[in-house]
């Protein structure tokens, strides 16, 4: 027999990662659902008779209705639909203290007769509450194992395996539904299966399913995007919906009371009483937290924290991994020195350029793809550790007013905070945003928040180009100038939000509702497994990518090569001989304005004059694109100081300063300085982001929709501003 | 009266869930359905989202979404 199946469904937050991390020890792999962007996780467990079991976790969910794509696989994943394998037994999650919220999907899944084993979790806290459910009640009424279990100890884990082996071994025939529709509800489901592309509806179905999946195609239909690629026979669809308003019957109300009507004659009978409706200790927290002052300023305190860790308590570990790399690189380049020097002629160059190829290419691209870890890393345990105590989901309560703004969730707080260090993570980040509209939108604009590596550049124009003091200004010029970037930054963001929002991803509006799960202390484990799972997907999805784009960029700005003796005029090799000067330094700017990515730099000139630029800035512009950071070292380079250049270096302001047009006029005024800053602020230089883009949006649609969007804003925003600056008679 | 109307710590049992599409069936999946009773919580600082507890869970719930829900009080 082929390794059976087992699949993890239940509604969010009821412990379904925490059980499935459990039983599979761990070993589980993250990734999307073939074609999809739905995040799942496949691993292995052991029963004690039948061996190894292939277990697939599905994305939190409270209905099967399509309404989202989360909820489109949930339903794949459980009938075994497309390319998914047909599970063997379902373990469905409910949660004992909320027992009403999960039978619902609970009872969805009994509709469609497969193999259940219920795992009734929570069982401490609904200890706590003073309100247990009965599960051999519920057994009895659901017609399959119960097990108790409180998931987070491991409690009830055996009994569970055992409960699975015992329904993989056919001892409890499938279950079918409790609660049974009415039966013009059921002629209509009858009616409506035959909407469904054949496939999924094979002969032979068995009568619930075929009810089941009728039900399921009349309640998923409502133009729904999550619908829009299945074969539906729409037309049918709408008659039977209208034939059924026309004898005053709403179907939606009637599919979803009735399950809701079985519900509320079971539970009291379950938890032995009524349920009471407040819950007087999480209540008193919420009131501490949720208040206007005392939770504002301890929302405050949250966000400080996460922030300073990314931009601040970051820096030590990125630096480390900076240094590690290059003296990793100290300590190759000699070998290839030394090779280099035995040799002449052609095979010198070869060894010279493999050296190159290594030292800067390799080296500098694994630990271009290191470097994003440690804020990974951070953001990660971050959102992890306040997601499991429930703090996050009332961050995007709290913050869901002023995010609306932008036509966002609450939930896009935490990623558009985290852009402000760093991209990469934040784009991550956006997988806690459960709808995928509302996190595709957070991913299009998180790009234009203004990311650390973006203060370099603005420190060292706003450095060589501002004037300290200016008459009757009463601030500091260049702190105010870099406040500025910011604030133009977040302007930009929202308005791009709104923008996009309402055009590319124009929708009709979801109630945004949000379940505030309650407090609870993180559970440890839990939390770094999120942290590794999200550091390892990085690296194996996007790290690739990261990498090669590193070294593409370096062979660009690299080849073709020349030797110094080649570029420089004879006079000057003489002098620097006779002076011990170093000829590889002197060449270095005439190497790279031959190299392919010099070439570029001239060939974009046209297209970059008209926004004050000349070809060397489009040569900087090229190199950003490893980092945004990288520009300044690259004009360091341009400008023959040296790659090691800071943002703070003098020889370098005073190389900008002096730079001359052909007319004799400066290159780089004031407003050539803003109107590069404007274009770091909104052109779309980040390879690694369009990389780890490509990774969560499942493909090179919208990274290069992002990627022109953001550059005609950048172009169009920077021509403006140094076109109408000069037509104003600014420099 | 509907939903956003409701006073803090009052409770009301829904009458009719307006709406229509998606934005009501997702209200009625989650049992907003005539005839459960709700109790209003409390809301955000910056006055919405307001929250309710409904069948055991803590929900937030737009202002402008609550009020296509007619409660009696
Ligand atoms: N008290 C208690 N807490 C638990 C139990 N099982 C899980 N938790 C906690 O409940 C929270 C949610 O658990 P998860 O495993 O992330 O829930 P999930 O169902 O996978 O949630 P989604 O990822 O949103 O689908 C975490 O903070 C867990 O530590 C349990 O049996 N008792």
């Amino acid at each position: 027999m082929d390794r059976p199946t087992v699949v993890f469904v239940g509604n969010p937050n009821t412990g379904k990662s925490t059980l499935f991390n459990h039983l599979t020890n761990a070993n589980a792999q993250v990734s999307n659902y073939p074609g999809t962007t739905v995040g799942h996780a496949v691993g292995e467990l052991s029963l004690p008779h039948l061996g190894p079991v292939r277990c697939v976790d599905v994305p939190g969910t409270y209905s099967l209705a399509a309404r989202s794509a989360d909820e489109r696989v949930a339903l794949e994943a459980v009938l075994g639909l497309g390319d998914r394998p047909l599970p063997d037994v379902l373990v469905v999650l409910l949660d004992a203290p909320r027992l009403a919220r999960s039978l619902y999907l609970a009872l969805q899944l009994l509709e469609l007769q497969v193999p259940i084993v219920f795992a009734l979790n929570m069982m401490d806290e609904a200890e706590a509450a003073g309100q247990v459910p009965d599960a051999d009640v519920l057994a009895d009424e659901l017609g399959a194992p119960v097990v108790p279990m409180v998931a987070r100890r491991g409690l009830g884990a055996d009994a569970l395996l055992q409960a699975l082996e015992q329904t993989l071994r056919g001892e409890h025939p499938a279950p079918g539904p409790p609660h049974r529709f009415s039966e013009p509800l059921r002629q209509d489901a009858e009616a409506a299966l035959a909407a469904l592309p054949a496939e999924m509806r094979p002969p032979g179905l068995p009568g619930a399913r075929a009810v089941a999946l009728g039900l399921w195609v009349l309640l998923s239909l409502d133009d729904d995007d999550a619908l829009a690629d299945l074969e539906l026979d729409r037309s049918l669809l709408a008659t039977i919906r209208e034939q059924a308003r026309s004898s005053g019957r709403d179907l939606v109300s009637e599919i979803v009371g009735q399950r809701y009507a079985w519900i509320d004659a079971h539970v009291s009978a379950l938890y032995g009483g009524p349920l009471r409706l407040q819950h007087a200790v999480q209540d008193r927290i919420d009131r501490v937290v949720l208040h206007p002052i005392s939770g504002g300023l301890l929302f405050a305190l949250v966000m400080f924290v996460v922030f300073q860790a990314l931009f601040t308590w970051s820096a030590p570990l990125v630096d480390g991994i900076d240094a590690s790399f290059g003296w990793l690189a100290g300590l190759v380049a000699p070998g290839f020195e030394a090779v280099a020097g035995s040799l002449a002629g052609p095979p010198r160059t070869l060894v010279e350029t493999l050296g190159d190829l290594v030292v800067e290419g390799l080296i500098g691209g694994v630990g271009a793809v290191l470097v994003f870890i440690p804020q990974i890393a951070l953001l990660f345990l971050f959102i992890a550790l306040l997601e499991g105590s429930g703090y996050l989901a009332r961050a995007a309560y709290l913050m869901d007013r002023v995010l609306r703004l932008a036509g966002l969730p609450g939930q896009a707080f935490v990623p558009l905070l985290s852009g402000y260090a760093c991209a990469v993570p934040a784009i991550l980040a956006t997988r806690t945003m459960p709808r995928w509209r509302d996190r595709l939108l957070t991913m299009m604009v998180l790009p234009l928040t203004s990311c650390s590596a973006r203060l370099p550049v603005y420190t060292l124009l706003v450095a060589a180009l501002f004037p300290p003091k200016i008459e009757g200004f009463p601030l500091p010029v260049q702190a105010t100038a870099l406040f500025a970037m910011y604030v133009f930054s977040t302007v930009v963001t929202v308005l791009a939000a709104v923008v996009l929002g309402g055009t590319v991803l124009a929708e009709r509006p979801v109630p945004a509702m949000l379940e505030l799960p309650p407090y609870r202390v993180p559970h440890l484990p839990t939390v770094l497994r999120s942290v590794r799972g999200a550091v390892s997907t990085f690296v194996r999805e996007a790290g690739q990518v990261i990498l090669f784009a590193t070294v593409a960029l370096w062979a660009l700005l690299s080849f073709p090569r020349h030797a110094p003796e080649d570029l420089l005029a004879p006079e000057v090799i003489a002098e620097a001989v006779a002076s011990g000067a170093d000829l590889e330094a002197l060449a270095r700017p005439l190497a790279l304005e031959r190299s392919a990515g010099g070439y570029l730099g001239h060939l974009i000139e046209p297209v970059i004059a008209p926004l004050g630029y000349d070809w060397k800035i489009g040569v900087g512009l090229i190199g950003s694109f490893a980092a945004r950071e990288v520009f300044v070292s690259t004009m360091g380079l341009v400008y023959g100081i040296s790659e090691e250049v800071g943002s703070d270096d003098l020889s370098l302001h005073e190389k900008l300063r002096a730079e001359r047009r052909a007319d004799g006029s400066p290159t780089y005024t004031p407003l050539t300085g803003i109107s590069i800053m404007v274009f770091f602020a909104l052109a779309m230089q980040c390879l690694s982001t369009l990389a780890v883009l490509r990774r969560e949006t499942a493909g090179w649609r919208w990274p290069a929709f992002i990627t022109v969007y953001m550059f005609a804003l950048a172009w169009c925003l920077s021509f403006l501003i140094y076109q109408g600056g000069r037509a104003l008679g600014f420099e | 009266m509907t939903l956003d109307q409701l006073a803090p710590g009052q409770t009301a049992i829904i009458r009719e869930v307006g709406g229509t599409g998606v934005f009501r069936r997702r209200l009625l999946e989650l049992g907003l359905l005539p005839g459960t009773r709700v109790l209003r919580t409390g809301q955000a600082p910056l006055g919405d989202p307001l929250s309710f507890r409904v069948r055991g869970t803590l929900l937030s719930i737009r202002s402008a979404d609550a009020s296509l829900v007619e409660v009696i009080a």
